[in-house]
């Protein structure tokens, strides 16, 4: 993407205010992540308070106590205090008291969140993260995809959360969409849980918040809140095996008789490595290489030729296909839908 | 501030006229010293060539973060930086100039000759100095993942698995590895001799009631720093079992745990940030006091508090980890000792301000630097509360927000309190003063950029930035900030280029000092700046918390109080 940095930068800064940034978790839209923002005022209230006061003291104190040359005494020492038990004593019991009051409003939002009930109708997806993709598979549809996750928008009367169970298959990573809830670890070797509940339909954007090597930085999170509607045609599609068009029988066989299926997966075929993504249903998204890339024809071909040209440090190696393969396997991969 | 000083004793009043020596025997001098003084200085100038190092590589990724989708480095190269820059100041910078001013102050305010073991001390400067060169060779010598020529790119927390053989080839992370280990070893040793100069070489009427309170926070953060490194240089070994004799204690391919990793790191790491700021409490508990010309307020409970934060410190590791997923009890736990340390924290700045109510404040370059320390490290501390709360920390944290919180208590509490410190110690050290001028632009410059940058850089965490990227989408909301904070640290680079101007010319060129230049009460003072090698001509003995302000004021000396 040879994107002109300054020229694009300029444009973002005038035309998206960082007050609607689409991460922001000022803006909830999901139970976990309400829940937080609530306790958050309670917490940027006392603290604030906590500043304006001492603050306010501090500075009448160094304004009021200062070295004046020109008043009649500058010469002598000031009145020298030691101390005082019972002044020790008042600053000691009042943060002690905040301190007990703050644990206490904390640990309600800790234990709602972390044990709260789950619900017959709820959603189970398992999410495991790569270097540096992310892998979601719903073990109760039979549906294995990568990058974008589909989950049906909750309503508040009849719940339907989605409970995501997360690993990882190499390094720690940390799935996080600020919009819906707070940031929960994908560490090898354990399991961990959290749930999100979309109050609407619509896209929310997120990125992995855990550093796990070269290319942390475009491992990107698209979740689309669907309406029952939409997330119920979802599923069926997703459900089939890929599509076999006419029009690409050669760029398969490019596909298959390479490296590729060593990594890739596409239901149906002899494609079945886990290594790389599932590229069943590949042009029925809207982005590849984990959100990094907009998907088209142009992009796929690109990424296929020389991967690291959108995410240097990505671990698929460049096929050195010779420009006609190029053609028939970017060809291939749009039929995939 | 009086103008007679009465001369103590211990001054020696004869002058020596060295002959001049030649370059060669002043360099073996410096190098074979066990002379605390000079090793201190060691300390503290090798730190300093390794802070404007760090903070080269801090601009470089900030250089690189200005715009979205930027291609000032390559995401390999910041990944290094990241991971240098902060090895480099918490280890090569952080410790060693504090150790520096407390191997310089401590002997000197206790009315001792030099630290309990001076060879001892020399070899922690070595060794750590060792570390450091070991650490920046990488550069040249570590091949990583991506050839010759690397420098470690597992972040300054090193989390497993990133560091196995499978994710990190080469012998990049054995250069981190071995270095931080060789720190370690340094900084035990110096905190061993530290407690026992403490503990054992204190000068006659000198009982640990009237120990300065440097000296007390110099013994707590030793005594921390005991605790701390153990568990550190305990899990830098298993590292190297892992990566090279076929051990599984943190390869989760095997079987082995990437939480325990976690466990080990941040047993070190969070009582890490109590061993840096408590020197920075130590400066600010005898620079506050002399340039408000009062005597701390309340000194048994900033030395109770001391020795709470040392306590607690050790039980708070895991708000590191509340998204790791401890689930709720232990969330809720790490969550109340968190909070818990906001209270002695919190006795400390109340007496701080006790202590300038009523005085009369003087506002010197060092004492703006130590005002502008209290607001900043109140408000790093606001934000530690915030973070606390683990609901908070599952939005906040690992976001920039934490990012901010923490270079507030590096830059805005302890950077800003060792500024003071070189203002208010440069001329015991040198016998010249700091010029005041030439000061108040740093200080100025530097407050303006150091803000320009950390405050704002709390925002784009609240907007889902998450650290450690090398660049961001442009759609984020994030680029006008980043931005900001970019100049932020632009500003911020000219102020301390004015810095290291003034302690240049100040060494030539600066107001000569005299023993006392600031009417101060502690010992460091009761000696010729500098000190002659043996510090003291006769071993002082003391009678009072402030030995200075006694031969100052006979007719009010401060033992009766106490």
């Amino acid at each position: 993407m040879p994107i002109h940095p300054v020229s694009t930068g300029l444009a973002f800064a005038v035309t998206s205010d960082f007050l609607q940034s689409p991460t922001s978790t000022f803006a909830p839209a999901g139970t976990p992540a309400h829940s937080v923002v609530g306790l958050s005022w309670l917490v940027y209230g006392i603290t604030g308070g906590i500043f304006l006061v001492v603050g306010g003291l501090l500075v009448y104190a160094l304004f009021r106590f200062r070295h004046r040359p020109s008043s009649p005494n500058a010469d002598q020492e000031p009145a020298q205090v030691y101390g005082s038990n019972q002044i020790e004593l008042s600053w000691t019991v009042i943060p002690i008291l905040i301190t007990v009051m703050l644990f206490l409003a904390t640990t309600r939002v800790i234990f709602s969140t972390e044990h709260a009930g789950k619900p017959p109708e709820a959603l189970d997806v398992t999410v495991i993260g790569h270097q540096f993709w992310w892998e979601y598979r719903y073990p109760k549809l039979g549906i294995v995809t990568a990058n974008e996750l589909h989950v049906p928008v909750s309503d508040p009367k009849h719940p339907t959360p989605t409970y995501l169970t997360m690993s990882s298959a190499d390094t720690d990573h940390s799935f996080w969409i600020p919009r819906l809830a707070g940031k929960m670890d994908l560490i090898p070797n354990k399991v961990n849980t959290m749930w999100i509940d979309p109050e609407t339909a619509g896209l929310y954007l997120g990125q992995c918040a855990q550093y796990c090597g070269t290319q942390h930085a475009k491992m990107l999170l698209r979740v689309y809140a669907d309406t029952p509607e939409q997330f119920a045609a979802w599923v069926a599609h997703q459900q089939q095996t890929a599509s076999q068009s006419p029009d690409a029988v050669e760029g398969k066989a490019v596909f298959e008789h390479n490296a590729c299926i060593s990594c890739h997966t596409v239901a149906g075929t002899v494609a079945n490595g886990r290594f790389g993504p599932d590229l069943t249903h590949l042009a029925s998204r809207d982005t590849f290489a984990s959100g990094a890339v907009p998907l088209s024809r142009e992009n796929l071909r690109t990424f296929v030729d020389d991967p690291s040209h959108f995410k240097p440090g990505v671990l698929m190696p460049p096929m050195h296909l010779n420009e006609h393969d190029l053609d028939l396997v970017t060809s291939y991969l749009v039929t995939l839908k | 501030m009086a103008t007679q000083t009465p001369v103590p004793a211990a001054i020696d009043q004869t002058t020596e006229t060295a002959p001049r020596r030649l370059v060669f025997e002043v360099l073996q001098d410096w190098i074979s010293t066990t002379d605390h003084k000079k090793i201190g200085m060691l300390y503290i100038g090798y730190s300093l060539v390794f802070l404007v190092i760090a903070g080269f590589e801090a601009v470089l990724m900030r250089i690189q973060l200005a715009f979205p989708n930027n291609h000032a480095v390559s995401p390999q190269a910041f990944n290094r930086l990241f991971t240098m820059h902060g090895t480099t100041m918490v280890f090569f910078v952080g410790m060693p100039i504090l150790f520096g001013f407390g191997n310089y102050l401590v002997p000197l305010m206790i009315g001792a000759r030099d630290m309990a073991f001076p060879r001892l001390n020399a070899f922690s400067f070595w060794i750590s100095a060792f570390g450091g060169l070991l650490l920046y060779f990488s550069y040249i010598g570590g091949d990583g993942m991506y050839g010759a020529g690397s420098a470690p790119d597992v972040g300054w927390w090193a989390y497993a698995p990133l560091t196995a053989h499978a994710f990190s080839p080469g012998h990049s992370t054995d250069y981190w590895t071995l270095a931080v280990f060789l720190s370690g070893i340094g900084s035990v040793g110096t905190a061993l001799n530290i407690v026992t100069t403490i503990i054992s070489m204190r000068c006659p009427g000198m009982t640990m009631n009237r120990l300065p309170l440097l000296a007390w926070l110099y013994l707590s953060m030793s005594l921390l720093t005991f605790v701390a490194v153990g568990p550190l240089s305990a899990a830098q070994i298993m590292l190297m079992l892992d990566r090279y004799l076929g051990s599984h204690f943190f390869d989760a391919q095997a079987g082995g745990s990437a939480v325990l990793w976690m466990h080990f790191f941040w047993i070190f790491g969070h009582p890490e940030v109590y061993v840096l700021v408590m020197p920075a409490f130590g400066f600010a508990s005898e620079i506050i006091p002399v340039f408000s010309r009062k005597a701390i307020f309340g000194y048994t409970a900033m030395v109770a508090a001391s020795i709470g934060i040392c306590f607690v410190s050790l039980s708070v590791w895991a708000h590191h980890m509340f998204t790791v997923g401890l689930g709720p009890a232990g969330n809720a736990f790490f969550t109340l000792s968190t909070m818990a340390i906001g209270v002695p924290t919190g006795i400390k700045i109340f007496n701080w301000l006790a202590t300038i109510w009523g005085g009369k404040v003087h506002f010197t370059t060092a004492m703006l630097f130590a005002v502008a320390f209290l607001f900043q490290f109140m408000l790093a501390g606001l934000t530690g509360i915030m973070l606390s709360v683990a609901p908070l920390d599952w939005q906040l944290g690992g976001s920039y927000f934490v990012v901010a919180h923490f270079h507030f208590v590096l830059v805005g509490a302890i950077l800003f309190m060792i500024f003071a410190a070189f203002y208010y110690w440069y001329p015991k050290m040198t016998g010249r003063l700091l010029n005041e001028k030439i000061g108040k632009w740093h200080f100025w410059i530097f407050l303006i950029g150091f803000h320009l940058c950390f405050d704002l850089m709390h925002i784009p965490g609240m907007l889902g930035m998450p650290r450690r990227i090398y660049t961001y989408e442009a759609d984020r909301g994030w680029f006008l900030l980043n931005f900001l904070v970019s100049t932020g640290a632009g500003i911020q680079t000219i102020g301390t280029l004015i810095f290291v101007y003034n302690m240049v010319w100040s060494y030539f060129k600066g107001e000569i000092a005299g023993p006392d230049p600031w009417d101060a009460w502690t010992l460091e003072w009761a000696t010729a700046s500098p000190p002659p090698a043996y510090n003291f001509a006769t071993t002082p003995s003391v009678a009072s918390r402030r030995p200075l302000w006694d031969l100052k004021h006979p007719e009010d000396t401060d033992g009766q109080y106490e």
